[in-house]
């Protein structure tokens, strides 16, 4: 076969129509404000919450192969320094935010090294315990409430805006924000040579070590990130509740078993995975979960469906079916579909 | 005799409770082409695996310009100029032919080796250059993993079983590639099921039995008779 008229391209037509469009979707959302009552906003706020822990957790067990059920330990941290920061430093609450991100890094250097020295379920177990410590340590902090926690102060909440309405959009905004971040800065990553390191450690550690990769060094920034930017989420997400306690803080089912269904259905170790699993959770919780415990067996069973069915997830199933990449991690084989080489093919 | 680049004390490896080489005693000097040759389950590729820190070893086992390396990780021994081209080319299937090589230069030492010298060395790459790894016939494959290898500057390369799995044809073209590979003072360490292609590179070998050294002796010179006895442990 002649190659002279294959071309390899990292974008797509369907890359740059997805961009088109997402550029389109972002102009509609940053303007909810005007289309969307106060319940939509809020649940769409928490939908990208949601969107940007399962982003997090996709570039950490997707790409780096750190499989973490501890990551509530940094939801959970960053959603206390957000209470601890305004109320004792008297930080506005926006930059708490950003310094519970801060701390969250300061604090996941010796909890890597710690964890790190895990491998495989020890390490996905290892971050669990830590998450507990985390939970137990909060709770005795009785200027925090201890183990019934606290609610952020009526001066603190009016301090951020200047009414009600202004707040919600601010936290909307915001969580809008950090969403769009989370994804540039994931997609960015990928791009870049150390994300060339990633992708090559993700496909063959052994190979990647006897070329100069040092494996532990990448994956310890992976993880350092990953936990700045969910304690940031976490921080948000307090932000949006008002209120705090250990219990919702560190919880397991919330800040990561939902997290890792999204991942898990939506496509693994895909950018596009996480977004799509998101809108299924989302459109799942809001049909059932008035149902109770049957709301979640059928979480259940879709995961265990998805799993049997399509372990690259709904994104997998498209990727595979139209050959589809919305945003150009990969490379893609094209043929200039002129008649001659059509012809040429044929002859030979 | 030249300097001693990387010698081997007593060496011993082990997978879990199974032992895969017992006290081997090995050396390879500046510049000087070694074959290791030996049935399957020698422990050939055991020892390249040690020696490019894959696997663990004791530290003063692996002598490397004076240097006691046998404890320390594999990406630490990149930096310091061993090359691995691993058996069954262990290519990154996400990434292009190109972003294969430019991981090769992650150790960023200096030498005559970089994009531009690898392509004219494999002129068939460039052409690739922007093709996923995998889509490459097992040749073209093989040849980025040299590549690859070759982008690290290294002083010492470790060829694993490079014509395994391809067309005689192929094989030709890659060995024929070699002098040009390992001319300018550059070490190898060539294993090679293929006896007399491995001869023929190299000027002294080691015959590996049950992860022992069996026999060793100058390639050129060697008695066909004393290679069999040596690797199949018969008397």
């Amino acid at each position: 076969m002649s190659t002279d008229h294959l071309q390899v391209k990292r974008g797509s037509r369907a890359s740059f129509v997805a961009t088109i469009i997402g550029l389109i979707v972002l102009a509609v959302l940053i303007a909810a404000p005007l289309w969307a009552g106060r319940a939509d906003m809020r649940l769409m706020g928490e939908l990208f919450l949601y969107l940007s822990l399962a982003c997090l957790w996709n570039l950490m067990a997707g790409y780096a192969g750190l499989v973490s059920v501890g990551q509530q330990a940094y939801v959970g941290f960053g959603g206390y320094m957000l209470f601890a920061l305004t109320i004792f430093a008297g930080v506005h609450p926006v930059v708490a935010v950003l310094g519970a991100g801060v701390l969250a890094a300061l604090i996941a250097v010796p909890v890597a090294a710690l964890v790190f020295r895990l491998r495989g379920a020890y390490f996905a177990i290892g971050t669990w315990v830590v998450a507990e410590v985390f939970r137990l340590s909060f709770a005795q902090v009785s200027s925090l409430g201890g183990g019934s926690g606290t609610s952020l102060p009526v001066s603190i909440v009016k301090s951020m805006t200047s009414g009600r309405q202004a707040r919600e959009w601010l936290s909307y905004w915001l969580a809008l924000g950090l969403a769009v971040a989370v994804i540039a800065a994931v997609f960015l990553f990928l791009r870049s040579r150390r994300g060339l390191a990633l992708s090559a450690i993700r496909d063959n550690e052994l190979a990647a070590a006897s070329l100069g990769i040092n494996i532990w060094r990448t994956k310890f920034v992976v993880y350092v990130v990953t936990a700045a930017l969910t304690a940031m989420v976490g921080a948000l997400i307090f932000l949006q509740k008002l209120r705090i306690s250990p219990d919702a803080a560190f919880s397991v089912n919330d800040w990561t078993a939902f997290v890792i269904f999204i991942v898990v259905i939506g496509g693994i170790g895909s950018l596009e995975g996480p977004i799509i699993g998101t809108l299924v959770f989302f459109a799942l919780r809001e049909t059932l979960s008035d149902m109770g415990t049957i709301y979640l067996i059928a979480l259940g069973l879709v995961a265990i469906i998805i799993m049997l069915k399509a372990p690259q997830g709904l994104w997998g199933i498209v990727r595979k079916r139209w050959d589809l990449q919305l945003f150009p991690l990969g490379y893609r084989v094209q043929q200039s579909a002129t008649p001659d080489n059509h012809q040429q093919l044929h002859d030979k | 005799m030249p300097d001693t680049l990387l010698s081997t004390h007593q060496l011993c490896a082990f997978y879990g409770d199974f032992q895969a080489l017992y006290d081997l005693d090995i050396s390879v000097a500046a510049g000087e082409v070694v074959a290791i040759i030996g049935a399957n389950g020698a422990g050939k590729t055991t020892l390249l695996r040690s020696i490019a820190g894959l696997c663990e070893n004791e530290s003063q086992q692996v002598q490397y310009r004076g240097m006691s390396i046998g404890a320390q990780r594999a990406d630490q021994i990149a930096f310091n100029g061993i090359a691995l081209v691993p058996e069954g080319r262990q290519l990154f299937p996400s990434l292009s032919v190109e972003e294969n090589l430019i991981i090769g230069g992650q150790t960023k030492r200096h030498g005559p080796w970089n994009l531009q010298s690898v392509y004219q060395l494999f002129p068939i790459l460039q052409e690739r250059r922007q093709m996923p790894s995998t889509q490459l016939s097992g040749g073209q494959q093989q040849m980025v993993a040299i590549g690859r290898a070759l982008m690290a500057n290294p002083d010492l390369i470790l060829f694993d079983e490079i014509s395994l799995g391809l067309a005689p044809v192929i094989i030709k073209t890659i060995y024929e590639a070699l002098p040009g590979i390992i001319g300018e003072g550059l070490s190898a360490m060539i294993v090679e099921q293929d006896i007399s292609k491995a001869l023929s590179v190299s000027s002294r070998f080691y015959c590996l039995q049950e992860g022992r050294s069996a026999l060793a002796g100058d390639s050129q010179t060697v008695a066909r008779e004393d290679i069999s006895k040596a690797y199949f442990g018969v008397d």
